[in-house]
């Protein structure tokens, strides 16, 4: 089966579908499959792409998204409608006179093989990888004012020899760090916090005075989970303001940041950060 | 002994008190939802308001589970083991031999998740999920009946629930077929192509039952164009097509388009269910994004009627009047979001509206009989990316917020989503599922033609803040209450959830880990809760024999709950 691989936009992360927030589906070997088509022969692929190019190419462009004139012929009706030339040899021998195509002198074998070709390339929501290098765009100098200024990042983090983020630039590449920059670095699927975040402390007070301190699992106004110190699993119930819960998340300033952003503090940062090898 | 009291909504919030004889309602009213919930939102007008008030504000803390049932979906169901009630057999369809399974969270063969609207009618509730439908026994939660259908594939998102006229069932599949079963057996008794399969539509919206129509949409993410289909129940016999993007010379909107080609392949796909208005025979339901959908590139103008309102007549199937709440939108930001149609005082006067509150983060009150602009405002937390509202009210986005080469900050899956608000005519309030996440979204076609459907970006550096249920006045578009919920467990926090009130004075949601809650309408205040996993619907109310219950679906169960006896 050849299915039509998505690559994902984010290390694990998956395309999103229209209709709704949800993940489009994908299969563990990282391709979508929900409207795959049959295989193709490679063979019958690589002919059909010589002869596409010769005679299709230039109106309906190289890679068949559309070109000099001609329409994409990728999300065209007759082509997904088509299996193995079988719609699209009609079409080719007596062209369409009232939308300018003309005929081509191609027989049954040669068409089948364009369509073998059409159909061994991925239709719809095709996402390719960002290139690393073409998104540092912002300047360095003003990363490092907003650094240590209005970003307050140097708060929390430290550049120099030892500090956490020592060498950052050779540690991801670019996209990673810049994501990072906004994320924390510390969430996954659609923003969700990823199991390795940095743990939230959070301290429990009781009306007796008891204190218990720990690691957050989870807080609602229901009920609070925590790992206390000696390692065990903890949940108290919760009413109002009873008992006091106090949680410290150290991924906070970068929540905070969310609204405040601007995309140039952020080009800017990366632009900065790129460069601690 | 009699505990139901029929409470009808008047104008602008006030409440009338009816007869305490409780109405045994089989067809949707626009006062609210009876004892039956026949239609996906209860009723025709989206509100979700349910007219019972056995349960209220003063009882619900004693609100507990009357049955729970756990539904088992595939060809067989052969039961959970030697203490798992026994099950009916399951009767199958589809049009292949076997059923193109391929895994995955919203694919076929992913678990069981019941997302959608379930049916209430005569004792009966009628439950659907991608591929599977059930009925089960209202009072008691047995299974009576299973059907499944072999799918060839398709986008398996959700399936967000059936329709109903007489004794006939319609459900549409994920690979585009209106299936019409028997509601007393599961039979299936014809089923019907809605849209092309080969052209990577699928097909998961709730059908509209209207008279003799059966209204039906498809969704897609390969640059087809969008259309609301008409179905006779009977027969199943296509009645009429209503294209939401131009498809010929001559076609309204084309101007807004560069080309006809363009406008073909616009998008505007009709995937969740709308409204309708008995007295203008007008079905309102609100289109998909336009696509290319990040990369508008070869899409210039405003893109109608994509991201907008539409009015169709239901006997003609034409298009009354519409009004786009996203022109010419960049970020998947579909309006799908279920119309609310209310009559209410506007400005000091009665008027007939239609409230939406749409995945672009803006609330937006029309006049329903005309689609006259009357109000616009933000209840999202952050604008960057609007420029400025436009003399028609509508938000015109900032360019340089779209995908970029370097990366734009965003909210990159939107501020609401499909699942349903409610408004309840007892408090006038809207109350909508706000969510508010951020994250960068870069644009990566390097095809000068621009890429198809969502193709052409990646994203990154997504975050949560979690959700918030904003209960809005709609005459102000403000928030009267707010309550905010953290990022939450998992994903919990990035998933919009449905809102239903009732005439007891209750709204019932969710927060952000697992519990299930009902608020007071008016203040917001929790009143009961209990920890459910994962609630997966909106939350609906029936009534049987003199007995309210609140139903919610969590994946493969049921829950039904009714007041400790």
């Amino acid at each position: 089966m050849i299915r039509r691989t998505i690559a994902a936009a984010v290390a694990g992360l998956w395309a999103l579908a229209a209709s709704g927030a949800e993940p489009a589906p994908k299969t563990p070997d990282g391709t979508v499959a929900d409207f795959s088509r049959p295989a193709q022969d490679p063979a019958a692929v690589e002919r059909g792409k010589q002869v596409f190019s010769v005679n299709c190419g230039f109106c309906h462009g190289s890679g068949a998204r559309g070109g000099e004139g001609g329409p994409n012929l990728l999300r065209s009706p007759i082509v997904l409608n088509d299996q193995k030339g079988e719609i699209l040899l009609a079409i080719v021998q007596v062209g369409r006179p009232d939308k300018g195509m003309p005929k081509f002198n191609l027989g049954a074998d040669a068409v089948s093989d364009i369509a073998a070709y059409l159909h061994s390339i991925p239709a719809g929501s095709v996402q390719a990888e960002v290139d690393p290098r073409a998104i540092i765009v912002g300047n360095a100098k003003a990363g490092e004012k907003y650094f240590f200024g209005k970003g307050r990042c140097g708060q929390c983090h430290s550049l120099k020899t030892g500090g956490d983020l020592a060498g950052i630039g050779s540690k991801y590449d670019p996209k990673t760090l810049q994501d990072h920059i906004v994320s924390g670095g510390a969430v996954t699927m659609l923003g969700a916090r990823s199991p390795t975040a940095p743990a939230r402390a959070a301290k429990v007070t009781r009306s007796n005075g008891e204190v218990i301190s720990g690691t957050l699992l989870s807080i609602d106004d229901f009920n609070v989970t925590l790992i206390d110190a000696a390692g065990a699993r903890r949940s108290f119930r919760r009413n109002g303001a009873a008992p006091l819960v106090e949680v410290k998340d150290p991924m906070q300033a970068h929540m905070d940041m969310l609204r405040e952003w601007e995309d140039r503090d952020i080009h800017d940062l990366n632009a900065f950060l790129v460069k601690q090898k | 002994m009699m505990h139901f009291k029929n409470l009808r909504a008047a104008a602008a919030g006030l409440l009338i008190v009816g007869a305490a004889q409780f109405a045994y309602a089989t067809e949707a009213a626009k006062s609210g939802v009876g004892e039956s919930w026949p239609t996906y939102s209860g009723d025709y007008s989206g509100q979700r308001f349910s007219s019972l008030a056995q349960i209220d504000r003063s009882n619900v803390k004693h609100l507990t589970l009357a049955w729970a049932a756990r539904l088992e979906g595939g060809a067989d169901t052969g039961g959970g083991g030697p203490f798992a009630p026994p099950r009916p057999p399951t009767i199958v369809g589809g049009e292949i031999e076997k059923a193109v399974v391929t895994g995955g969270l919203f694919s076929s063969g992913a678990p069981i998740s019941i997302r959608g609207a379930i049916l209430q009618v005569d004792g009966m509730l009628y439950v659907s999920a991608p591929d599977n439908a059930w009925a089960i026994d209202a009072a008691t939660g047995k299974v009576a009946w299973h059907f499944y259908w072999k799918t060839k594939g398709g986008t398996h998102t959700s399936n967000k629930g059936m329709g109903i006229h007489k004794n006939w069932l319609f459900m549409e599949t994920a690979d585009d077929y209106l299936v019409s079963l028997d509601a007393r057996t599961g039979a299936e008794r014809w089923h019907k192509e809605i849209a092309n399969f080969n052209e990577q539509y699928f097909a998961e919206a709730a059908p509209i039952v209207i008279g003799n129509h059966v209204l039906v949409g498809a969704g897609n993410d390969s640059d087809a164009a969008g259309a609301v289909r008409s179905f006779d129940p009977e027969t199943g016999v296509l009645q009429w097509t209503l294209h939401t993007v131009p498809m010929k010379q001559g076609d309204a909107g084309l101007e807004t388009w560069p080309s006809l080609d363009a406008a073909r392949h616009g998008g505007g796909n009709v995937w969740a269910s709308g409204s309708y208005d008995p007295e203008t025979k007008l079905y309102i339901v609100g289109t998909g994004n336009p696509s290319p959908a990040y990369v508008p590139r070869g899409r210039d103008g405003d893109n109608l009627f994509t991201c907008s309102l539409i009015a169709v007549n239901v006997e003609t199937g034409k298009l009354a009047w519409y009004y786009q709440t996203s022109p010419h939108d960049t970020h998947d930001w579909d309006s799908a979001q279920t119309p609310v149609l209310v009559d209410a005082e506007f400005a000091g006067k009665p008027r007939k509206l239609v409230l939406q509150a749409t995945r672009n983060g803006h609330f937006f009150v029309l006049d329903r009989t005309t689609g006259e602009h009357l109000l616009t405002t933000r209840f999202a937390q952050w604008g960057k990316w609007v420029k400025e509202i436009n003399k028609k009210g509508q938000p015109v986005r900032d360019p340089a917020r779209d995908a970029s080469v370097a990366g734009s900050l965003v909210s990159i899956d939107g501020w609401t989503n499909w699942p349903p608000p409610s408004f309840s005519p007892q408090t006038g309030l809207f109350y909508v599922r706000n969510l508010e996440s951020y994250g960068l979204l870069y644009y990566t076609e390097k095809d000068p033609q621009g890429a198809m459907g969502l193709g052409g970006i990646a994203r990154g550096g997504q975050v949560s803040l979690g959700s918030i249920i904003q209960a809005i006045d709609y005459r102000t578009g403000k928030a009267v209450w707010q309550r905010h919920f953290g990022p939450g467990d998992g994903m919990l926090g990035a998933l919009s959830t449905g809102m239903l009130t009732t005439a007891g004075g209750l709204l019932f949601s969710t927060d952000t880990t697992e519990n299930f809650i009902a608020f007071d309408a008016q203040t917001g205040e929790s009143l009961w809760h209990t920890r459910l996993h994962g609630v997966s619907n909106a939350a609906e109310s029936y009534g049987i024999e003199g007995r309210q219950f609140i139903l919610v679906a969590a994946g493969d169960m049921v829950y039904a709950f009714s007041l400790y006896e």
